[in-house]
């Protein structure tokens, strides 16, 4: 009897998931309706207006859209730069040292500061240095925003593909040396090749991670609603966007809102799943 | 028996992994030109640690000291850059690696490749046929040059990479157990084509399978606890054994 209990709610609790799951898509499908139906699925996504005066209101997800990926592709540059070579000291050069153990310490602890306090420091230290450095004139805009989105997913991707740089076989990095190869071209032409599929992966998950980011974004990206004309200018990510302006929209407005968020969250979850999708391929080749 | 012109030479050689414990104890011999040289011995003998000793690889590993001499050519190599010793001493390993990326082609031409030495398209077909025709590989992987070294089998990934060892044209082939993986069809291949090599390379050859060593060396190391116990024709050591320690081992009384 007890036995039957507790199957039972097992069963609650793993039925639960795809519940909330499908609650979730199903909300944000039916308040996205409206902005869909009123403008057009491809209008509405191809459209980079945003004007909400009465009676003519028209709203197009272009310029968020443009925001999101911008600002994430761009953060994907600055970080590999950073992530690449922490990869390789904590999995390679260093490999089982007590430096390597120190640095992926630090390296998870920057994962876990919560984005409002990467948003402060990005406000107030970043957002000077770019105006001091005449690159925008308010400081905020989308690069700011990507240099610290940078900095935040850095984490992801250097502790994961560092786990991808350690699985070389010890057999292949020997056979490499055997052949005179020095250190340099042995992390070049074995490892780089042999990780290269879970190093990728890594990068895909870290991007999961950029696109969805809010706070940081929005307290760096300037909140404009237009098309960004170049990446010192400022914009609005759709996340940034949602969270700017859910609290006094109604109506068409709001429905366009959701009808962003039930992109994002499409967007967010087919990145998401191939990054899981080429992980399992590169752990287990 | 003291060789005229050997072509390695270990001169009171020690190996330690930690300061206590020392794996090679005081290994001096001289290994003959174009010859087969086995070393054998039980497990945890010191053989394979003193094989990788020749090619510096104990080099990798900060806590790992070497001690004596080891004379390639008359030259301590023990004092050379590992890179240049490397390219002179080829080593073939347990498992076979292939470089999973790399295609047949490719992987004969790693040793080029990883060292940053360019060749011709000539010089490059020219160097895989050789080296593949050299292993006896070529009839059975040229219309298949394209696909993965990984795609082989055991025995043909092994002789991909004595060809890949080949192609830098090394003075001496170290062989770590090159058969320990293999089934014994393609173990008897490889016995071939040892013997067919000797003529352009001499061979360092670990193993523990006493068969083998009787098959294809001219001279035998016998190794215990770190020490050389005995070292002279094979012949002359599996008929009469002059340490009671190798009649042990060569009769199976000690594994």
């Amino acid at each position: 009897m007890n036995d039957k209990i507790f199957r039972i709610i097992l069963y609650l609790a793993a039925c639960l998931m795809p519940v909330v799951c499908g609650g979730i898509v199903y909300a944000l499908v039916t308040d996205a309706f409206e902005a869909f139906n009123h403008f057009g699925f491809l209008n509405f996504l191809t459209s980079s207006e945003w004007s909400y005066t009465d009676g003519a209101e028209r709203y197009g997800a272009l310029p968020f859209i443009t925001g999101t990926l911008l600002t994430t592709l761009l953060a994907l540059v600055f970080c590999i730069p950073f992530s690449l070579p922490v990869a390789l000291f904590v999995g390679e050069y260093f490999k089982g040292t007590r430096i390597a153990e120190v640095l992926s310490t630090i390296t998870s602890l920057l994962a876990g500061i919560p984005s409002i306090i990467y948003g402060l420091w990005g406000f107030y230290t970043l957002r000077p240095i770019i105006m001091s450095l005449n690159i925008s004139p308010q400081g905020s805009g989308i690069l700011t925003a990507s240099l610290v989105l940078a900095i935040m997913i850095v984490p992801y991707a250097a502790s994961l593909s560092a786990e991808f740089v350690k699985m070389v076989p010890d057999d292949l990095k020997e056979g490499a040396y055997s052949l005179g190869a020095t250190r340099a071209e042995m992390v070049r032409k074995v490892i780089f090749p042999v990780a290269g599929s879970g190093i990728f992966s890594s990068y895909i998950l870290a991007i999961g991670r950029a696109l969805g980011e809010t706070m940081t974004v929005t307290m760096l990206i300037g909140n404009t609603n237009q098309m960004p004309g170049s990446i010192t200018e400022t914009g609005n990510s759709m996340a940034s966007i949602i969270a700017n302006q859910f609290g006094e929209a109604d109506g068409l407005r709001l429905s366009s809102l959701i009808a962003i968020g039930l992109v994002l969250f499409l967007i967010t979850a087919i990145i998401n799943l191939i990054g899981k999708y080429l992980i399992k391929r590169a752990r287990i080749a | 028996m003291e060789l005229i012109n050997p072509i390695l030479e270990f001169k009171k050689v020690c190996v330690s992994y930690t300061k206590q414990t020392m794996a090679v104890k005081y290994v001096s011999a001289q290994i003959e030109r174009n010859s087969i040289t086995a070393i054998m011995g039980p497990s945890g003998c010191g053989k394979s640690t003193l094989l990788r000793a020749v090619n510096l690889m104990h080099n990798l590993y900060p806590n790992i000291h070497v001690d004596g001499e080891i004379l390639l050519n008359g030259a301590d190599i023990l004092t050379m850059e590992p890179i240049d010793v490397r390219r002179k001493v080829g080593m073939v390993f347990q498992r076979p690696t292939p470089f999973p990326t790399m295609s047949i082609y490719d992987n004969v031409l790693a040793g080029f490749t990883l060292n940053g030495i360019r060749l011709s398209k000539n010089e490059r077909e020219e160097t895989v046929e050789s080296c593949l025709r050299s292993v006896s590989l070529w009839d059975e992987v040229k219309d298949v040059l394209n696909k993965k070294g990984t795609f082989l089998s055991g025995g043909q990934q092994q002789r991909l990479c004595i060809a890949r060892a080949l192609a830098l044209k090394p003075d001496i082939l170290l062989m770590d157990e090159p058969t320990s993986a293999l089934d014994p069809i393609a173990t008897k291949h490889i016995e071939e084509l040892l013997l067919q090599l000797k003529n352009d390379v001499t061979i360092l050859i670990v193993t523990h399978n006493m068969g083998q060593a009787m098959r294809i060396s001219s001279r035998s190391m016998f190794m215990y606890l770190g020490e050389l116990i005995e070292y002279d024709d094979t012949q002359k050591m599996f008929s009469d054994p002059s340490d009671e320690r190798t009649k042990a081992y060569l009769t199976g009384k000690m594994g």
